[in-house]
C-alpha cells in the first residue's frame, strides 16, 4: 500500500522536524527557553504543521484529480467506432479498467511481464485469455481500442502516482525547510501555530458544508443524466412504476406517483400510532408520574430509540407480519393475502417512532412555564384540564413541530419498509396490501445488476433527490416551528 | 364601576360545603381519572411493545446458539484405513465404517432400527468424505480414539428447535419421516446431542442452501474495522469541528451556515447518506465495493452531526468562568480550550461519542447502496490493513442477507445474529452510562 | 348572593373567613413553616411580610392547596375555611381552588384571547349556561379588574400581548372571574412599574368590598398602603399579627421592629 507509506514518510519528516525545530529554536536563544517568544514545542509544532498540512493536502487533492483527469485521458483515447451498439462509453470504460486491473493481476502473478503488458500488441489474440488466467472476470473479448487503452491507463495512473509521491514528499521537505529557517528566538511561534490550528478547526467544521455539498450535487448530476434518458414529467406524474428487469430497454416506466403514495400511506400509519401513544405517555410522565414511574418508564421507552432499525425490520417481517396474518388473512377476517403490508410496516415505524414523539413532546411540555399551569390551578382547573386548555395549547407549535419530525423520520426511514411493506409499488387505499416506498426502491435499483448509466439505476438518484427535498423541507419547517415555539418561553 | 345591573349573571353557583360534591364536580373527577388512564395505556402500550419486542428476539433467536451434532466416538485401526484406501469408493467405505460404529452404539443401548447409507446422508452428509480428509490430514490419529462431532443437517436440527415436525415433514430428498425415528433413536442412545454453537460465533457466511453452517464471526471483525474508521475520522473532526464552532466561531454568515448545515444533516434520512457513499466513493473515487474503509466513512459523515452537537453541549456546560481563569494568568485562548476546558469536557464528549458510534454500528440502510449487501463474506481478513480495504460483510448487513434469503433456516441466524449486535450495542451504552455516572459534573 | 346576604355580610363583616392553627409546612427535611396561627377575616385585607425566604408565599400556598402540586411538600395543621378543614380527605382541592382564588408574582395570562383567559375559570366550573351569560361574567370580571375600558375593543387579542401592569390586572380580572370568597394574592406587584403598582393597589383596595384577600409582599410600604391587617413573618414563624397600623407604629416584637426599621431583612 504505498499511499500508506507515503504517508508515514510524511509523518516521519514532520516529527522530524518537530524535534529539529525545538532544538533550533533553543539553539538560537542560547539554550534558555526564557528568551525564546514562544515555549520550544511551539516552534516544534509550527515544524510539523507546516510539513504535515500543504504535503497531505497535495496528496488528497491529487487523489481526487488524477482519477477525473485519467478518465478523460482515455475516454478521449476511444473512437465512437469502438462503442458498440446498446453500449456506452462508461461501460467501455469499466471494460478498460477491468483490464487493466487484469494486466496488473497478470503481472503480478508472473504470467505476463510488465512489457507485455504495455506493449501486447504481439501477442494480442490470447490475451483475454492470460487474464482470465489471472483471475479477471473479462466479459467478452478483449479488442484493441480497449487494450490499448487499458495500457495507456496503466501507464497514466502509474506516472500519477510517482509524479504524486515525489510532489508529495518535495511538498513536506520544502515544508520543513522553510519552518525551520523562519525558526529564530523573535519568530512569533505560538501565534502562527494557533492561527494554523484554528484554520484546521475551521476546516473540521466545514464538512459539514462539503457534506451538504457532496450529497446535493451527486443527487443533481445524476438525477440530470437520468432526466436525459427518462422524460421528467413521465416520472413525476406517471402511476405506474415497472421497470424493465432486461436492463436497457425502454420498457421501464418509472412513475413517481404510486412509491409516494405508499411512502405516504405507510409513514400515516405510522403516526397514528405513534403520535396518540407517544403524546399521551409524554403527558402522563411530565405531569402525573411519580419521578420513580418516570425514572423507571422513560428510559424504557428510550430503549426502543436505540433498538437498529434491521431489527424492527425483521420484527415486523418474521414477527408483525404472520401475527397480523393470522387475525387479518384468510384464516381469520380474510382481508390479508401476505404478512408484508401497509400495516405491517406503518405499525412496525409506529413502534419505533414512539420514544422520538415522546420524549420530543416532554421536552416541549416541560418548557411550558409552571406559572401557566399554577394560573389554572389558582382557578380551580383540574390537572386533566389544565393540561387540554392550557398546557398543550401552549405547547402546541412545539408539538406540531415533534410530529412533523416524526414524520420526516417515518418517509426517510428503509430498513423497516425494505423488510415489512412487500415490494409491489401499487396505488390502492387498502392497508392491508403491500406497497412499496420510494426508499425501498432506492435500495432495490440500486444494489440490482443494473450498471449505473441505465434509467432503472439512475432513477434511483432522482428518487433520492426527491426524498431529499422533501425530507429537508419538513426538517426545516418543523424546526423553524419548534425555534419559534422556544423563543416564545425565553 | 360595578353595574347594578350586571351584578350577579352568574347564577349556578358551586355547592356552599366543600365536602359536598355537586354533579358536575363529580363529573370532571372521572373526566380527570379517564385522562389519567389514557397517559397509562400510552405507556404501558408501549412497554408492551418492547416486551413483545424483546420476547420474540429472545424466543426466535436463541436457538442459533445451540447446534445439533452427532458425536461418536471413533477408532480407525492401520488395517481397516488401508483396506478403506484400496477400495474403489473410498468414502463410501469410510462411511460403511461409521455405520458399522453407529449401529455397535445403538446395539449398546439396546434400541434396534434400521437406516440405510442414504438416510445417514440425509441427517449428516457426506459422512465418509469428512472422516476421510481428517485422517488424511491427520495421519497420527490412526488407531485412536477420535471423538467426531459431526453436525447434522438444517431439518434435523429444525425437529429439535421445533421448525420441523413430524406432522408437517413431507418426504423428500433433505429429510424423510422414517429418519425422525432413526433420529429419536440415535438421541435416545446419546449419540445426537445439543451443544453450543460456536461456528455461529466465530464462523463466516455460507451459501445460501447451507443456513446449519451460517456464522457471524466474519462480519462481527468487518462491524470493527468499519467502527476504527468511524471512530478515527469522526472523533477527531467532530472535536475540532465543535471547539471552532463554539469557542472560537465568529458570528457571521458562514457560520451560521455552518451551524444550519450540521442540524439539517442530523435529520437527513440514512439511505441519502449511502447514496451519496455510492457515487462519491464508489463511482468518482473508485474505492473498492463492500469495504469496511468506505462503509466508514460514509457512516462517518453521518455520525458527525451527532457527534458535534452532543461535544458541544459538553463544551457548553463547562463554565465561562475556567475560561476566564486561564485567561486571567496569561493563557492564550487556544491553551485556554486544549488545557482546561477540553480535558473538562472529555468525558461528556466521549459519552456522546460512544452513543453515536452505537446508532452507527447498527446502521443498515447506508450500507446496502454501497455493496455490503448480498456479499457472502466467506473468511476473515488477511491482515489488519486488507481489513479496511477487502470485501467483508457488517453485522446489520450480514442480518439483512440472511432475512432476505430464501431458506427459513436463516431466519434463526438473523434472530441470533440480532442477539449480538444487540450484545454489542447493550455493552457500548453501559460503558457510556458508566463513564457519565462516574465523571458526570454539576457545575 | 342576592341583595339580602350583601347586607347580611356588611352586618359582620369581620367574621373569620380562614382559621389556620399550628400548621406546619415541610419540604423534604426542610421545615419551612412552624407553628403558625393566623386568622384571615372577612373583606378585609391582610398582608404576610417578611424577609426573602421567610415563608410567606409557601404559607399563602397552603391556603389554597396550592402546595400539593410540589411533590416534596406536605403541609400538618388545621386549616378551616367557614368552619370546614380544607385539608379534609373529602375536600377536593380543585373546588377548594375555585373558592380561594389566586394570583401569582408574575403576570401569568394564557396564551389565548383576553376573553378566553377570563372565560376560562367560568368555563370549566360551569357558572354560565349560554354564550350571553359568559360575555356578562367576562365584563363584569374585567370592570372588576379595572381594565374593561383598555381592553374592551380587543377581547380577541392575546392576553400575552398586554403591558405587564394589564396583565398582573387580566390575571386578577380570570381570577374573580369564577366568584372567590378569598383572593390570594403572591407579590402580585413585584414585577411590575410603579404606574402599574398604583393601579392595581387601588384595585386591591376596591375588591376588598367583596371578597378577603390576602397579600405577600415585600414592600412594607405596599403594605401599609393596602392592608388592615398585617402578619410578619421570619424564617418560617409567624412573629406578629395584626392591625397594620398597630404593626407598623408599635411592634410588639424587637424582630419585626428591627424588620420595618431596616435592620434585619
Amino acid at each position: 500500500m504505498p499511499i500508506l507509506w507515503l504517508f508515514l514518510i510524511v509523518l516521519a519528516i514532520a516529527a522530524g522536524g518537530y524535534f529539529l525545530g525545538r532544538s533550533r529554536a533553543l539553539q538560537s536563544a542560547g539554550g534558555d527557553s526564557r528568551s525564546l517568544h514562544s515555549l520550544p514545542s511551539f516552534y516544534g509544532a509550527n515544524v510539523f504543521l507546516k510539513t504535515i498540512v500543504p504535503a497531505f493536502g497535495l496528496l488528497i487533492l491529487w487523489l481526487l484529480v488524477q482519477p477525473i483527469y485519467v478518465n478523460t485521458q482515455i475516454s478521449g483515447m476511444i473512437p465512437e467506432t469502438a462503442i458498440k451498439e446498446g453500449s456506452s462509453r462508461s461501460l467501455v470504460l469499466a471494460e478498460v479498467r477491468r483490464a487493466a486491473s487484469g494486466l496488473d493481476n497478470a503481472v503480478e502473478q508472473g504470467l505476463i511481464t510488465e512489457d507485455i503488458a504495455q506493449n501486447a500488441r504481439a501477442d494480442f489474440t490470447d490475451m483475454t485469455q492470460r487474464l482470465k488466467d489471472a483471475g479477471q472476470v473479462v466479459t467478452s473479448n478483449i479488442t484493441q481500442p480497449i487494450l490499448r487503452a487499458a495500457q495507456s491507463y496503466r501507464v497514466l495512473n502509474s506516472t500519477g502516482r510517482s509524479a504524486m509521491t515525489i510532489a508529495v514528499l518535495l511538498a513536506a521537505v520544502a515544508g520543513a525547510a522553510i519552518s525551520l529557517w523562519q525558526t529564530n528566538k523573535v519568530f512569533r511561534a505560538r501565534n502562527v501555530v494557533e492561527q494554523g490550528v484554528q484554520v484546521l478547526l475551521l476546516a473540521a467544521a466545514s464538512i459539514a458544508i462539503l457534506t451538504t455539498v457532496g450529497i446535493v450535487l451527486s443527487l443533481v448530476f445524476n438525477t440530470w443524466e437520468f432526466f436525459k434518458l427518462y422524460p421528467a414529467s413521465d416520472f413525476f406524474f406517471g402511476t405506474t412504476w415497472s421497470p424493465s428487469f432486461s436492463g436497457r430497454g425502454g420498457s421501464s416506466e418509472l412513475g413517481i406517483i404510486p412509491l409516494l403514495w405508499g411512502t405516504f400511506y405507510i409513514s400515516l400509519v405510522a403516526l397514528l400510532v405513534a403520535v396518540p401513544i407517544g403524546l399521551f405517555a409524554a403527558i402522563y410522565l411530565s405531569e402525573y408520574a411519580s419521578p420513580r414511574v418516570r425514572a423507571f418508564a422513560k428510559p424504557l421507552l428510550e430503549v426502543l430509540a436505540g433498538i437498529p432499525t434491521i431489527v424492527y425490520g425483521l420484527f415486523a417481517l418474521l414477527t408483525v407480519g404472520p401475527l397480523l396474518l393470522g387475525v387479518f388473512g384468510d384464516e381469520g377476517l380474510g382481508w390479508m393475502k401476505a404478512g408484508t403490508a401497509v400495516v405491517t410496516a406503518g405499525l412496525v415505524m409506529g413502534i419505533m417512532l414512539i420514544p422520538f414523539v415522546s420524549s420530543l413532546s416532554d421536552d416541549i411540555i416541560n418548557a411550558v412555564p409552571q406559572a401557566m399551569r399554577d394560573g389554572s390551578y389558582g382557578l380551580g382547573a383540574t390537572q386533566s384540564e389544565t393540561i387540554r386548555q392550557v398546557v398543550l395549547p401552549a405547547a402546541l407549535p412545539g408539538i406540531v413541530g415533534a410530529i412533523l419530525l416524526a414524520a420526516s423520520r417515518a418517509i426517510g426511514e428503509t430498513m423497516i419498509v425494505v423488510l415489512g411493506a412487500g415490494a409491489a409499488a401499487r396505488l390502492s387505499l387498502n392497508p392491508f396490501e403491500a406497497m412499496t416506498t420510494v426508499t425501498a426502491k432506492i435500495v432495490s435499483q440500486l444494489t440490482g445488476d443494473a450498471d449505473f448509466a441505465s434509467p432503472e439505476a439512475l432513477v434511483a438518484f432522482a428518487l433520492g433527490m426527491t426524498l431529499f427535498i422533501l425530507t429537508l423541507g419538513l426538517n426545516v419547517f418543523a424546526l423553524y416551528i419548534v425555534r419559534k415555539y422556544r423563543e416564545q418561553y425565553e | 364601576m360595578t353595574d347594578a345591573s350586571m351584578e350577579n349573571p352568574g347564577t349556578g353557583r358551586r355547592a356552599t360545603s366543600l365536602t359536598a360534591s355537586d354533579e358536575r364536580t363529580l363529573k370532571r373527577a372521572k373526566a380527570e381519572k379517564r385522562f389519567r388512564l389514557y397517559g397509562i395505556i400510552a405507556i404501558a402500550t408501549g412497554l408492551f411493545f418492547l416486551v413483545v419486542l424483546f420476547a420474540s428476539i429472545l424466543k426466535e433467536g436463541i436457538p442459533a446458539f445451540t447446534r445439533t451434532v452427532v458425536s461418536v466416538e471413533f477408532t480407525l485401526t492401520e488395517p481397516q484405513r488401508a483396506e478403506a484406501e484400496s477400495t474403489l469408493f473410498k468414502t463410501k467405505a469410510y462411511s460403511d465404517l461409521f455405520i458399522t460404529e453407529l449401529n455397535g452404539k445403538l446395539a449398546e443401548s439396546g434400541i434396534s432400527v434400521d437406516f440405510d447409507e442414504a438416510a445417514i446422508e440425509r441427517l449428516l452428509g457426506k459422512v465418509g468424505g469428512t472422516i476421510r480428509t481428517f485422517y488424511s490430514e491427520n495421519p497420527d490419529q490412526v488407531g485412536e480414539p477420535i471423538n467426531f462431532e459431526l453436525a447434522a443437517s438444517s431439518r434435523v436440527d429444525g425437529y429439535f428447535k421445533g421448525r420441523v415436525s413430524r406432522d408437517t415433514l413431507q418426504d423428500s430428498r433433505f429429510l424423510q419421516l422414517s429418519d425422525l425415528d432413526l433420529v429419536d433413536a440415535l438421541t435416545e442412545a446419546g449419540v445426537i446431542k445439543q451443544v453450543f454453537n460456536w461456528p455461529f460465533i466465530t464462523g463466516a457466511d455460507s451459501g445460501v442452501d447451507n443456513p446449519g453452517g451460517a456464522g457471524i464471526g466474519a462480519s462481527v471483525v468487518g462491524s470493527f474495522f468499519m467502527m476504527l474508521v468511524v471512530l478515527a475520522l469522526s472523533l477527531p473532526i467532530g472535536v475540532a469541528a465543535s471547539i471552532y464552532l463554539e469557542e472560537f466561531a465568529p458570528q457571521n454568515k458562514f457560520t451560521d451556515l455552518i451551524e444550519v448545515n450540521i442540524s439539517n444533516l442530523a435529520a437527513v434520512p440514512s439511505i441519502v447518506f449511502g447514496i451519496l457513499g455510492l457515487a462519491v466513493f464508489i463511482q468518482f473515487m473508485h474505492l473498492p465495493q463492500s469495504a469496511p474503509l468506505v462503509g466508514g466513512l460514509v457512516l462517518t459523515l453521518m455520525t458527525l452531526p451527532t457527534i458535534i452537537i452532543s461535544t458541544r453541549a459538553s463544551l457548553k456546560a463547562v463554565p465561562p468562568s475556567i475560561r476566564d481563569a486561564a485567561l486571567g494568568v496569561g493563557a492564550s485562548k487556544m491553551q485556554a480550550v486544549f488545557h482546561h476546558v477540553l480535558p473538562l469536557a472529555a468525558p461528556g464528549i466521549l459519552t456522546g461519542t460512544i452513543i453515536g458510534l452505537a446508532q452507527a454500528l447498527g446502521e443498515t440502510a447506508p450500507l446496502l447502496l454501497i455493496g455490503m449487501v448480498g456479499f457472502v463474506a466467506r473468511g476473515y481478513p488477511d491482515g489488519f490493513l486488507a481489513g479496511f480495504t477487502e470485501p467483508n460483510s457488517v453485522m446489520p448487513a450480514q442480518i439483512y442477507t440472511w432475512a432476505a434469503r430464501a431458506d427459513v433456516g436463516f431466519y434463526e441466524k438473523a434472530w441470533g445474529g440480532i442477539i449480538i449486535l444487540l450484545m454489542f450495542l447493550l455493552t457500548m451504552n453501559i460503558i457510556a452510562i458508566i463513564l457519565r455516572r462516574r465523571f458526570e459534573r454539576r457545575w | 348572593m342576592n341583595d339580602m346576604s350583601r347586607v347580611e355580610r356588611q352586618v359582620d363583616a369581620n367574621e373569620i373567613k380562614l382559621e389556620c392553627r399550628d400548621c406546619q409546612v415541610y419540604y423534604g427535611d426542610n421545615h419551612a413553616i412552624k407553628d403558625v396561627n393566623v386568622d384571615i377575616e372577612d373583606k378585609t385585607v391582610t398582608a404576610f411580610i417578611g424577609p426573602s425566604g421567610c415563608g410567606k408565599s409557601t404559607f399563602l400556598r397552603c391556603l389554597n392547596r396550592m402546595n400539593d402540586t410540589i411533590d416534596v411538600a406536605r403541609v400538618e395543621g388545621s386549616f378551616k375555611l367557614d368552619g370546614e378543614d380544607i385539608y379534609d380527605k373529602r375536600v377536593d382541592p380543585v373546588q377548594l381552588r375555585a373558592k380561594v382564588g389566586m394570583v401569582f408574582q408574575k403576570p401569568n395570562p394564557f396564551p389565548k384571547s383576553i376573553y378566553d383567559n377570563v372565560a376560562y375559570g367560568p368555563r370549566i366550573h360551569g357558572l354560565a349556561r349560554n354564550k350571553a351569560e359568559l360575555d356578562e361574567i367576562v365584563e363584569k370580571s374585567l370592570r372588576r379588574g379595572a381594565i374593561w375600558d383598555e381592553v374592551k375593543d380587543r377581547l380577541d387579542a392575546p392576553g400575552t400581548g398586554l403591558s405587564g401592569g394589564q396583565q398582573q390586572r387580566l390575571c386578577i380580572a380570570r381570577a374573580v372571574a369564577t366568584e372567590p370568597e378569598v383572593l390570594l394574592m403572591d407579590e402580585p406587584c413585584s414585577a411590575l412599574d410603579p404606574i402599574a403598582t398604583a393601579q392595581v393597589e387601588e384595585l386591591i383596595d376596591e375588591l376588598r368590598s367583596r371578597y378577603s384577600v390576602v397579600i405577600v409582599t415585600h414592600s412594607m410600604q405596599q403594605a401599609a398602603r393596602v392592608s388592615q391587617k398585617t402578619a410578619f413573618f421570619h424564617l418560617g414563624n409567624l412573629v406578629e399579627f395584626g392591625e397594620t397600623g398597630q404593626i407598623f407604629t408599635n411592634p410588639e416584637d424587637p424582630r419585626t421592629e428591627s424588620y420595618i426599621t431596616g435592620r434585619i431583612g
